[in-house]
């Protein structure tokens, strides 16, 4: 209980890079401290009243002087900020390749689902070596999904999907916190990683049996709430098929004009949750909102499989 | 009319501002110099409920579980109080509504403010604020946090987030009529010869606090009022199931509430560029760039607020923009950080209380602001954002900052404003236990929070107990700082009046009057002719000599 680190384990990518930045920082904190410290500490003993010095014509200003002191701070704050928003861009990047999971937030737990149907509170398993991106959302209020030693974070955001990704480096336990205030039990909102050696990482996705994907529990989905009913092969009800959508520019009819909009996660939720906001292009506003009928983890899986038959070709 | 008036008061003897002491002269007073005092009382007041409620919220991290408040409840509504408290309530009207209101006429050679009625009316105003947040407190409380962030507070909290959004809305007004009042006065009222380059920094300062206040403020009242208006109506403003932006808050909220650090800072550095000259008997290094160094933070201070929201979901291209913004507000700092050091190269300095805070000051404020740049950097702000590292850092600057230069300009002017000495043992003793006590209590939560612990968390785990434990052993000893200068300079009101017009030798026009002053301040219209600061270290040194002539 009294161990006392002063440096959390580096457990990712991210974590040696952020840490490099950091430990130049610290460098340039300390020097400049130091520096003030020691003039102020040598004036203070060298100028003391009373004590004999050369106090001729003491200078009241300097351009050469202000100038080297705008200068200096100015180049080395360039410096940080190339070598920060380097690794930034990078975290906000996620290789084409990443694994994806989602997460949903809510007052006060992690609700986390693998693409291949196993689902877990407040814990998330993920293999070694392999980028995992996180597709992230919130129930009620802003959380924020912070993992200390792969030195990550992002809010995770009502009505918004935001990503995250990591590559870990290290098999352990670490801890994942909600960083965002959220009410009540905001500082039970924990939550623990656990980084596995792939071959373990599979074991345990089938450990439960191997159940239906997020995908296929999507088309349940879709049937059951009667999406299929217009989507699919109605004869009566002229609604767009959605195969080969997602990730398409869909046209928008805006007025007399048409504007495009990538048929992304976040239109699809929007199309389902506020249906009359962008009424695809020759198709008339008829879509009854679902909002507050499907959950957002729901949601997710209704997405997973719209995006799982964005390679078929469209029925009509 | 006025003429007449003026001629009759003038006929008595001259009287000083404290001299009637019925309450109703209080209550209706229009002199500046009563104002600063009421502010005085009331700002202090404050600051004790905000530091208890800091206290209790210490005790309660000692342990990793909850066991000073019953519930987390109750704590989340104690640290949403001392925030608003210890923002609204003390750090904002400090040094402005104290030392600015009591100074800026006398420092600029003008009888009053230029809206003396109205300088009142913002006290009222301010104190009507206040009762409701008190108010608050014991009916409750939020437990939104400071920030007030939607949804949470618009659609879940329970919590009195409308009255509280109202109290902050009225508090608005006493900043907004504080900075008007200060602006025109600094443009109209200054005295033959008070050129813009003759102004003493402090009214420098003062003057971009103002310009800050005037254009900031009226934004977080819009902000909050939304918040109010949504929890009535619902209008669908932050709620996204309305097609809402919860993030849209944040953008109001911190376009007010990051200037606002610099309404809390700005100051301090007025402060601490009084002192420093007086207690070096040097002219100040580098006037000029000091002055446009306080304009600068001014205005690059409204361009940076979206570096609050690097992980809120915001795109990356912004988040690039806004950090680099960031690290430009450095540089006016460190400007005057370089200045105020080389104030003291060649001068003949003399180490009294004030000298001692605003030397602290210093420190703090270097180490507050280099942090500063940490978080500006973004990779580092993912990993440090709300987390102990961010409270660490801003405590450094606003409260290690702004407390160490208010305490140190209360110090500074206690002479003036009372009239009487207080204790110089006594003085010393608490910038040093306000100094080390600062830094045992908050320079634990840098490493805290690099370790990954998050702000606002009722319990933690149990890896940062030790580190949580000096911290509120630091917090103890700084209290012990805070409440000394209530003991000593209250002692000295007990004693009689011995400070004499200028005890410390300085070169400003306040040191030329009476102390305490007299009502009008000044009895002869003021004229001048040279620049602050006309100290010469040389002429310190021969003083100095005479008067230890006996013990060489």
């Amino acid at each position: 209980m009294w161990d006392f680190p002063l440096f959390p384990s580096q457990a990712s990518t991210n974590a040696a890079k952020v840490d490099a930045l950091m430990l130049f920082e610290i460098g340039v904190l300390v020097f400049f401290t130091m520096l003030i410290c020691i003039l102020i500490l040598g004036f203070a003993v060298r100028y003391r009243r009373g004590k004999a010095a050369d106090r001729s014509n003491p200078p009241t200003h300097s351009l050469s002087m202000e100038v080297v002191w705008i200068a200096v701070p100015m180049a080395l704050s360039l410096v940080m900020y190339a070598w920060s928003t380097r690794i930034f861009f990078d975290l906000f990047s996620p290789p084409a390749d990443a694994a994806q999971i989602d997460v949903v937030g809510k007052q006060w737990m992690w609700y986390i689902q693998h693409p291949q149907g196993r689902s877990e509170t407040n814990e998330l398993h993920v293999p070694l070596g392999r980028p995992m991106k996180l597709n992230m959302t919130s129930q009620d209020v802003i959380h924020s999904f912070y993992i200390p030693d792969f030195r990550i974070k992002q809010d995770v955001l009502p009505g918004r999907y935001t990503s995250l990704w990591f590559e870990p480096t290290k098999v352990g336990e670490y801890n994942l916190f909600c960083a965002e205030y959220c009410g009540t039990n905001h500082s039970i909102m924990i939550g623990k990683v656990f980084v596995m050696e792939p071959a373990d990482y599979e074991a345990w996705l089938s450990e439960k049996g191997v159940g239906p994907s997020q995908a296929e529990e999507g088309e349940r989905l879709f049937v059951q709430h009667h999406c299929a009913g217009c989507h699919r092969d109605s004869q009566t009800v002229h609604a767009p098929k959605l195969e080969g959508v997602y990730g398409r520019p869909v046209p928008i009819q805006e007025g007399k004009d048409v504007r495009f909009v990538t048929a992304d996660d976040r239109y699809i939720r929007d199309s389902i949750l506020l249906p009359k906001n962008e009424v695809v292009a020759g198709y008339e506003a008829i879509m009854p909102s679902f909002k507050d009928q499907i959950s957002e983890p729901d949601l997710l899986k209704i997405i997973a499989y719209i995006k799982s038959i964005a390679n078929r070709e469209t029925s009509q | 009319m006025n003429a007449a008036a003026h001629a009759r008061h003038d006929d008595g003897p001259p009287t000083d501002y404290l001299s009637d002491t019925s309450v109703a002269s209080w209550l209706l007073t229009t002199d500046h110099k009563r104002v600063g005092i009421l502010y005085l009382i009331s700002v202090t007041l404050f600051f004790l409920v905000g530091g208890v409620i800091a206290g209790l919220m210490r005790l309660e991290l000692m342990t990793p579980k909850g066991d000073v408040f019953s519930t987390p409840d109750t704590y989340n509504r104690m640290f949403t109080m001392h925030g608003v408290i210890m923002i609204f309530f003390f750090l904002v009207p400090s040094i402005p509504a104290v030392l600015g209101n009591f100074l800026i006429p006398l420092m600029i050679g003008a009888r009053d403010l230029a809206f003396p009625k109205i300088n009142l009316l913002s006290w009222y105003v301010y104190i009507i604020g206040g009762v409701m947040g008190i108010w608050i407190l014991i009916h409750g409380g939020v437990d939104t946090g400071w920030t007030f962030y939607t949804p949470f507070s618009t659609m879940y909290s329970n919590t009195m987030v409308v009255t509280a959004a109202v109290a902050v809305f009225i508090t608005g007004f006493s900043s907004i009529l504080t900075g008007l009042n200060f602006i025109v006065t600094v443009h109209t009222m200054r005295a033959p010869g008070m050129t813009w380059f003759r102004l003493p920094l402090f009214v420098w300062s003062q003057y971009a606090t103002a310009l800050i206040m005037v254009l900031g403020t009226p934004v977080l009242a819009i902000s909050v009022i939304l918040v109010a208006l949504e929890r009535f109506f619902g209008f669908g403003i932050f709620d996204p199931r309305l097609g809402g932006d919860p993030i849209l808050f944040q953008h109001l909220f911190w376009f007010y509430s990051h200037p606002a650090v610099y309404i809390m800072v700005l100051p301090g550095f007025a402060v601490v560029s009084e002192i420093i000259p007086c207690f070096s008997r040097r002219p100040i290094f580098g006037y000029r760039f000091i002055a446009f160094a306080s304009v600068a933070i001014a205005i690059f201070g409204f361009l940076v607020w979206g570096h609050h929201m690097f992980v809120s979901g915001q795109s990356m291209y912004a988040g690039a923009v806004f950090s680099i913004l960031s690290f430009l507000v450095a540089i006016p700092s460190a400007i005057k950080v370089f200045n105020w050091t080389a104030t003291l190269y060649k001068g003949s300095l003399r180490f009294d209380t004030p000298m001692l805070y605003a030397l602290g000051f210093i420190g703090l404020f270097t180490i507050g602001g280099l942090t500063g740049l940490m978080v500006a950097s973004l990779a580092i702000d993912v990993h440090v954002h709300d987390t102990y590292f961010i409270v660490a850092h801003f405590h450094y600057i606003m409260v290690g900052g702004t407390t160490m230069a208010y305490l140190g300009g209360i110090h500074f002017w206690w002479p003036k404003i009372s009239g009487r000495m207080y204790s110089e043992i006594w003085g010393k003793l608490s910038a040093l236990l306000v100094f080390v006590g600062f830094n045992l209590t908050f320079f634990p939560q840098f490493l805290l929070g690099y370790l990954g612990m998050p702000r606002r968390y009722f319990e933690y785990r149990p890896e940062f107990q030790v580190l949580n434990v000096m911290s509120t052993a630091g917090a103890s000893i700084l209290a012990v700082g805070f409440l000394l200068p209530l003991f000593y300079l209250g002692m000295s009101l007990r004693r009689p009046r011995d400070a004499g017009p200028n005890p410390w030798g300085a070169t400003g026009l306040e040191w030329q009057i009476e102390s305490p002053p007299t009502t009008h301040n000044f009895h002869e219209p003021v004229l001048v002719t040279c620049g602050p600061y006309m100290y010469s270290p040389e002429e310190a040194e021969r003083e100095y000599a005479s008067q230890h002539v006996h013990h060489a």
